[in-house]
């Protein structure tokens, strides 16, 4: 640091560490430039609701994995006489018409759920993004076909269509509920997908890529992509909360998941029945479900303000 | 703008023959067989599924009972249902039910939803907005069936204000409580759109300008930043009553409304494939035509989009 104040100088001259100035010359230029991500998680793990959303994400995934930790019970235990009891000691939640302890079984339904919102946004992710990635990168004729197709399957309302094809099947699994509901809910993964990609690919960067020799497949894959994941992040956690709710109203309608697997779909419609007289039976699987939910659609929330540095900065 | 109406009119062609072609490939095409589910677990006798199958054109080539159920539709010709009845007579009374229920939805949730969306804008970060948008977030989150049962226990049964269920009685009273239902989670969307925009709005150019011109308060928020701010709210809208004519089967099924959900319901638990794919076409035709109403209408309020 030079000297500032000189013999004849008769001003004052702050030294330059104490002013503004000086915080420019503190920020590193040898480290790389914070990219979106993690700004993104510098803003995240200031907000409250990221890590209530995170905790009920991870306690959700914990019961569906093992349920037995919470439970010593099984669900499919019951017992006529304990028919719509109130909670007792060790059945905190108590009894449903057939008897079955609630809370139990309450436990045990997070697995289907959790597990058609997890696989079917997994399939919905991969077709859209395929099928919007194309569609933006290549454009032309190609795109007006893909978009094309996608509008057909996006002009058929998601439980319509589930609807439909459910009916025909007599035993249903999981992996049914998922291929149907992954079939017909990726158009709007694909429409997010292809906006994200029109946008991105004709930025500076890309022209650099492929002035430097890389193929077009290669540009789409190592440079736009990951350019393009935010919004579909975002997308892909709200419909996976969006896929239980859908999950469980087939659930209700009677066409979804059969009574032999436990899901919260298939309890809150039998509770229907029982509501008049232990309203506790309706009310532990819904809150269970909307809880879960709730927890997708507002991690989804709070990541689409942290990855938009418009929403972050006010 | 006729450029633009009469590309989006052409491009809703392939859509319609598209999406005709898979509602039909999926309940014809798919394993198991409509007819033969009619029979139970006993099965049909061969002459009368025969019968039925040339009936319905079932023993003729996928694609020419395709083309002739196209023709039906184009001619309104929607077939009958296996009792007998003409499926256009069985809609005839039930969409207009629908149609009340889902336009009493739809005002429902635009009213409200806009009215507190721009009072949750104008006072973002305030304790209302964040109060709002926890419900809102909860009401999304909570499947239709819940709310409904819930609805109906607590405001029909409990406290009596309203009727439980519709049945034959169709009024603007009976069906006040199934719409609020069927609206309630587009309601928590509208809300959050009409929100969010409001707020960005008024952080806009053409606001500070109109402030600094020395407009009231009232004439900024209500000609220029709710009429700006109604745009996107207005798209999804329209293109949700469609949404709501097909959320309409879990609404309709709980009231007990007489309504296309509740006969769709129906139709599916009998098995009565032919009236289940005519009455789903229908629902997608209103769906589309929605959707091209709502992208005239987008084209119409935002000159940006017809010359993009």
């Amino acid at each position: 640091m030079p000297e500032l104040t000189r013999p004849h100088q008769s001003h004052f001259f702050a030294d330059l560490d104490s002013t503004p100035l000086g915080l420019v010359d503190l920020v590193d230029e040898s480290a790389a430039p914070a990219s979106l991500w993690v700004e993104a998680w510098h803003s995240l793990r200031r907000r409250p609701l990221f890590w209530i959303s995170a905790t009920l994400i991870a306690l959700v995934t914990l019961v569906a994995l093992f349920p037995s930790l919470f439970t010593s019970l099984d669900p499919g235990f019951c017992e006529l006489k304990y028919s719509l009891d109130p909670p007792t000691a060790g059945h905190p939640f108590g009894f449903d018409r057939q008897g079955c302890d609630i809370y139990s079984r309450t436990i045990y339904g997070a697995r289907a759920s959790v597990t058609v919102g997890v696989l079917t946004t997994l399939v919905v992710v991969l077709i859209g993004s395929v099928f919007g990635a194309f569609a933006g990168f290549y454009g032309g004729w190609f795109d007006s076909l893909l978009s094309r197709v996608t509008d057909i399957f996006f002009a058929i309302p998601l439980v319509l269509a589930a609807i439909v094809v459910m009916q025909m099947y007599d035993d249903v699994s999981v992996m049914t509920v998922t291929v149907v509901l992954g079939v017909f809910g990726w158009p709007q993964i694909a429409r997010i997908t292809r906006g994200a990609v029109m946008s991105v690919k004709n930025a500076d960067f890309i022209t650099a890529a492929k002035a430097l020799g890389s193929s077009r497949l290669a540009t789409l894959a190592r440079h736009v992509m990951p350019n393009s994941a935010a919004p579909i992040i975002v997308t892909a956690t709200v419909s996976l909360g969006i896929f239980i709710v859908a999950e469980a109203t087939l659930s209700y309608l009677g066409i979804g998941l059969p009574t032999s697997i436990v899901s919260w779909g298939a309890d809150i419609s039998k509770a229907q029945a029982s509501l008049r007289s232990q309203p506790s039976v309706l009310f532990y699987p819904a809150g269970a479900l909307a809880l879960t939910v709730l927890s997708f659609i507002m991690m989804g929330d709070v990541v689409r303000d942290a990855l938009d540095p418009k929403a972050r900065k006010r | 703008m006729a450029w633009y109406i009469g590309r989006r009119v052409l491009q809703m062609i392939p859509v319609f023959l598209g999406a005709t072609l898979l509602i039909y490939a999926m309940v014809f095409l798919l394993p198991g067989d409509p007819v033969a589910a009619l029979g139970g677990d006993r099965g049909l006798n061969p002459a009368v599924a025969e019968q039925i199958r040339a009936e319905f054109n079932l023993d003729k080539p996928f694609f020419v009972q395709y083309l002739l159920y196209l023709k039906g539709i184009l001619t309104l010709d929607f077939g009958t249902t296996f009792s007998g009845r003409a499926v256009i007579d069985v809609m005839g009374e039930a969409f207009p039910v629908t149609i009340q229920l889902a336009v009493m939805a739809l005002i429902f949730e635009g009213v409200l939803g806009i009215g507190f969306g721009l009072i949750a804008g104008l006072r973002k970060g305030g304790v209302f907005d964040a109060t709002l948008l926890l419900v809102s977030l909860f009401v999304i989150a909570m499947p239709t069936f819940v709310i409904g049962f819930v609805m109906q226990y607590v405001v029909g049964v409990k406290l009596q204000w309203l009727p439980p269920t519709v049945g034959g009685d169709v009024s603007f009273q009976t069906l006040l409580m199934p719409a609020i239902v069927l609206g309630a989670v587009s309601f928590a969307y509208v809300l959050r759109l009409t929100r969010t925009s409001v707020a960005e709005n008024l952080s806009a150019d053409f606001v500070r300008t109109a402030t600094a011109k020395g407009l009231t308060r009232s004439r900024v928020v209500n000609v220029h930043v709710l009429r700006n701010s109604l745009i996107p709210v207005i798209t999804f809208l329209g293109a949700d009553l469609g949404g709501l004519m097909a959320g309409a089967i879990v609404t309709e099924g709980i009231f007990n409304i007489p309504g296309v959900g509740n006969t769709l319901y129906k139709a599916i638990q009998q098995g009565q494939a032919p009236t289940v794919v005519s009455l789903v076409t229908v629902l997608v035709i209103v769906y589309i035509f929605a959707n091209l109403f709502v992208d005239l209408l987008y084209a119409a309020l935002d000159p940006r989009i017809r010359y993009a």
